[in-house]
């Protein structure tokens, strides 16, 4: 099969995906009682505000909120693509699209270092664990891993918290410098950000890392058996060069494909990371929106993370049957 | 007669032992070898056996307040009395106000001691809302103990953590098993019946495996009204749990469904006149239990954890429920954090129990699987 024909069924399997990633986004819209135009006019009239007739008319028009339920979610779903509008924060009185732009690159950017920290802190040590397979280092790593896989990322980073303030005394939390919280975009406010953000990463890298020291290890441990292995060896070469340039690149190629479930993870831990270590992306925000009820932002953030997850997954298996052909015949 | 049975027990090989075992006995030995996997077992006994008499084993009410002992830290129990080996005690404690930083401050008084009593009557409490008793494992006249110190109104947190396994420990249970409903029942229908109902089935099963649990979990459980009774909140948060979990194991229940009924055996039976339901459940389903057993209890940490997640954001169960996600909410206040460490004990018995559940998975799917070494 050609790439551009598995990409082309790979593109159409995800459609209906994406569909019921809306419509459990939408379920989310709808399940708090009430509607969202009662709880806008409560909210301005408790500021002292009215809204005018025409207004709610207005706004009851655009997102049909006197329709049948189908009908709201197929006008939901056009303002979506049409004008990308994911509707409206009254808690903020701002376009949910704005409110989720401002958060949502962080949250990708945390994601991706999470994943590169996994790979650069796994491959080594999983290639390390196959070469020197029951040695002692490879036991420990084997249960330091298995430790990993089991801890969950919120409770370490208030074990962090704590060992931070008491032992340390710097405070884990934040992402930025008091002076750079507020301040635009500049080189200095990277740099500050690149001296926070390894805190989340560490800790909501931590299971994955794990895991993929373990896939590593097995993947590599099969390569190692093949025979070609051993003629390479028969052959005299070097045994880094021989490590390095077959039973590795082969053993890497499911790495490529963990991304199917390492994203998931990571996007979720993140999550719950950023509520605990107060970090400016979607998790604070999507707990604030749900706990007031602010339900098109929550469920557009329902809708944003798990379309990004699920595209993820997409380029991640397009990738691997780039890298490898193999995958495309089966 | 007697003695020749007992004869000829002795002379039964261990091959012939091995010969006249059933499947899950192989298993069971197979599984004692794997000691952490064993030892594990026995911590999660221990475990839900004190979830089971948390009433019993708590010293005191989980929500009986002492206000004079407000963030008290956890009571040491000495021994040695003036370099004298003694009767388990505890010192009495006082309590003041420190005038500057107007925060309570606790000093040991080494004239009180309090002899820890076995047995004591102490507050009354109905065992399982039945028995009404009075009898605890431990308490101490006049003083207090307070083991794993106390929270921000007061309340002893051993007690807490005690009860709070009960909601903790049983959510991944009977998570489960709604899970496991659901994951037999779609993913059966999915690999025997096959066809538009397999294909809608498998999307589902895809969307869940691929998208982020937790925002989701969010959104769903804080569409629960607060107002709920316990029961009814618990078991909404458990419904919520198993709506993903079942994804995992229905695509487990597929594949093997697919493989297997094409199989001789499958063949055999229905030849020999077997209804379909008698084909899944005699000959099906108990040829590939042990893996869904095994996909089970791997996955019962993340129902702890996501339980634990979803109460520790205050989305989950609310107070006056117990559970080790509740009494974690404190946590989030870094003040209480950095002074009043003991705040995060209940963290330890979450990561407790979920590190014993995957090693207990672990040690089973190497007992469950034939092939390996």
């Amino acid at each position: 099969m050609s790439l551009g024909l598995y990409i082309l069924r790979r593109v159409i399997a995800f459609i209906p995906m994406l569909v019921i990633v809306s419509i459990v986004s939408f379920i989310v819209i709808q399940l708090p009682p009430g509607d969202f135009l009662t709880t806008y006019i409560m909210q301005l009239q408790s500021r002292g505000y009215r809204l005018a007739q025409e207004e709610v008319a207005r706004l009851a028009d655009r997102y049909g909120l006197n329709d049948p339920l189908y009908v709201q979610y197929f006008k939901w779903i056009r303002n979506i693509i049409l004008y990308g509008d994911l509707g409206r924060s009254f808690q903020y009185d701002r376009p949910v699209s704005s409110l989720i732009g401002e958060r949502i690159g962080l949250t990708m950017l945390i994601s991706i270092l999470t994943i590169i920290f996994t790979w650069i802190i796994a491959i080594p040590i999983g290639i390390y664990s196959a070469t020197h397979q029951y040695s002692v280092f490879d036991y420990v790593f084997t249960f330091l891993g298995f430790i990993g896989v089991s801890l969950p990322g919120f409770l370490i980073a208030l074990i962090f918290i704590y060992i931070g303030i008491a032992y340390l005394g710097i405070n884990v939390t934040g992402l930025f410098s008091p002076q750079y919280s507020e301040a635009p975009w500049s080189l200095w406010k990277f740099i500050d950000l690149l001296k926070h953000v390894w805190v989340p990463v560490v800790i909501v890298g931590l299971n994955g890392t794990a895991g993929m020291i373990r896939t590593v290890r097995g993947c590599l441990l099969d390569e190692l058996r093949q025979p070609y292995v051993i003629t390479a060896r028969a052959k005299g070469l070097p045994e880094n060069k021989l490590l390095l340039k077959y039973p590795v690149r082969l053993a890497i190629n499911p790495i490529i494909s963990t991304i199917g479930w390492l994203l998931p993870a990571v996007v979720s831990g993140e999550t719950l990371a950023a509520i605990v270590l107060n970090i400016p992306t979607t998790g604070p925000l999507l707990l604030v929106a749900l706990r007031s009820q602010d339900m098109y932002l929550a469920g557009s953030f329902v809708l944003i993370l798990s379309s990004l997850t699920i595209i993820g997954t997409l380029i991640s298996d397009i990738l691997l049957a780039w890298v490898d052909p193999r995958i495309r015949y089966e | 007669m007697e003695e020749i049975e007992t004869f000829e027990k002795e002379e039964s090989t261990l091959e012939e032992r091995i010969y006249l075992a059933s499947q899950w006995q192989l298993m069971w030995w197979k599984f004692r070898k794997h000691k952490l996997a064993y030892l594990s077992l026995w911590v999660l006994i221990v475990l839900y056996i004190i979830s089971l008499f948390c009433e019993f084993l708590s010293p005191y009410l989980p929500d009986k307040r002492f206000s004079e002992y407000v963030f008290a830290p956890p009571t040491r129990i000495s021994i040695f009395y003036k370099g004298r080996l003694t009767k388990p005690f505890v010192y009495g404690l006082k309590s003041s106000i420190n005038m500057t930083t107007f925060l309570r401050e606790y000093a040991i008084d080494e004239n009180k001691i309090y002899p820890i009593r076995f047995f004591y009557r102490g507050d009354r409490y109905k065992l399982w809302g039945f028995f009404e008793t009075n009898i605890h494992l431990l308490g101490v006249d006049d003083g207090n103990i307070f083991l794993f110190g106390t929270d921000n109104l007061g309340r002893d947190i051993f007690s807490r953590v005690l009860y709070g396994a009960r909601i903790s420990l049983t959510i991944g249970l009977v998570g489960i098993s709604v899970s496991f409903l659901l994951g037999i029942l779609l993913g059966g229908i999915a690999g025997y019946v096959g066809g538009i109902l397999d294909e809608i089935i498998m999307r589902t099963v895809d969307f869940l495996i691929s998208i982020p649990t937790i925002p989701l979990w969010m959104a769903l459980s804080a569409a629960l009204p607060r107002n709920w009774p316990i029961v009814k909140t618990y078991f909404a948060i458990t419904i919520i749990l198993s709506l993903v979990g079942w994804a995992g194991l229905a695509r487990v229940v597929r594949g093997k469904f697919l493989s297997l009924r094409e199989g001789d055996f499958v063949m055999a039976a229905r030849l020999a006149g077997c209804s379909e339901l008698r084909i899944i459940f005699k000959h099906l389903l108990p040829s590939f239990l042990s893996y869904m057993i095994v996909s089970l209890t791997l996955s019962i940490p993340n129902m702890i954890l996501g339980e634990t997640a979803l109460s520790f954001l205050g989305l989950g169960m609310q107070p006056p429920a117990i559970s080790w996600g509740v009494l974690l909410q404190h946590a989030q206040d870094l003040n209480a954090l950095a002074n009043y460490p003991w705040i995060l004990i209940p963290c330890f018995f979450v990561l407790l129990s979920v590190l014993m559940f995957n090693f207990l998975g672990d040690g089973l799917r190497d007992a469950a699987d034939p092939y390996s070494r």
